[in-house]
């Protein structure tokens, strides 16, 4: 199936990418770190829309309490790694997209080592104080992210290039150490994780395209209660 | 007095006043007298904007102001 035609494969993508545009994203080798609410879409959304390489990394497993959103969790799957069945999805929707997955929990060290070469990474997290550390890792490799976050039916996207501020303008610098925010009050729900996923991919395309406005120094807030959408100056 | 029009987002929502899209505060009142006004404790705002762009708290508010207040969003 690799061989699959790829003007066929991409019909549907022209003439909103260029045939240039769809080469680039062949060529381009994004990273998602977390492949939960977030992390499972934008796996789906990154694959379909062609980009030629995707690292997976996550080293949490399939609990019954990610049925209400995950996109790639099934009830067969409760017990396996988040980071396979991401890698089976990709296989399975595009076979020309070369899949490395990564079944670990992340630190300082390993945060960069994913990331190191990469075109773009994903910020498909849930805890406050590793996204810092990927900021961290991000800007060691010279690699801009690109960061959701949710809470109930709230999500927020925000693109952060190695020179940027970043989460300290977001989260304050005394959250370094935060771990959680209010999501563990609200939970997740999940349109509003496909939704913010599906606003992070756009993004993704965007700097790998050079096209478009990016979310730069900015950040996207949608409020699904009461349809705020709103681009917010962070500085 | 001066008039705001004053947005709490979610976990913050439930200090939501009555009218506030049309909220009745002191003039010179600075975002950190609001939250507190409001009874907010103070570590439940993370983000502060004023008209669409993030601002401190010792910020002060103008007549017209909108004003949003968040709690720190992380999930995944």
């Amino acid at each position: 199936m690799e061989n699959l035609n790829f003007k066929e494969r991409y019909d549907r993508n022209f003439n909103t990418f260029s045939h240039e545009n769809q080469q680039k994203l062949e060529a381009s080798t994004v990273v998602v770190i977390g492949l939960g609410g977030l992390g499972g879409s934008v796996c789906e959304m990154l694959a379909r829309v062609g980009i030629g390489k995707l690292i997976l990394v996550d080293g949490d497993v399939f609990e019954v309490s990610n049925l209400n959103r995950q996109i790639l969790s099934e009830e067969r799957l409760i017990g396996v790694p988040k980071a396979e069945a991401a890698k089976d999805r990709v296989r399975a929707v595009n076979s020309g997209v070369e899949v490395i997955h990564r079944i670990e929990f992340l630190d300082e060290k390993n945060l960069y080592e994913h990331i190191k070469g990469s075109d773009v990474v994903m910020d498909c997290l849930d805890s406050i104080d590793i996204r810092f550390k990927l900021q961290d890792a991000a800007k060691k490799a010279s690699v801009p992210i690109v960061s959701g976050a949710i809470a109930g039916v709230t999500g927020q996207v925000t693109t952060i290039f190695p020179e940027d501020k970043g989460y300290p303008l977001i989260y304050g610098e005394k959250s370094r150490k935060q771990m959680k925010g209010v999501e563990t009050k609200t939970g997740n729900i999940a349109y509003c994780a496909l939704f913010t996923a599906a606003l992070q991919s756009s993004e993704c395309v965007k700097i790998l395209l050079n096209r478009g406005d990016l979310l730069r120094n900015k950040l996207l807030i949608a409020e699904l209660w009461t349809n705020v959408f709103e681009v917010m100056d962070l500085v | 007095m001066i008039r705001i029009d004053l947005r709490l987002f979610v976990t913050l929502s439930g200090y939501l006043p009555e009218n506030n899209e049309c909220l009745e505060i002191h003039e010179g009142t600075t975002v950190e007298k609001l939250i507190r006004d409001l009874g907010i404790p103070d570590e439940h705002v993370k983000l502060v904007f004023i008209n669409g762009k993030r601002q401190d708290k010792a910020h002060q508010l103008k007549q017209g102001d909108r004003v949003g207040l968040f709690p720190p969003v992380g999930g995944g």
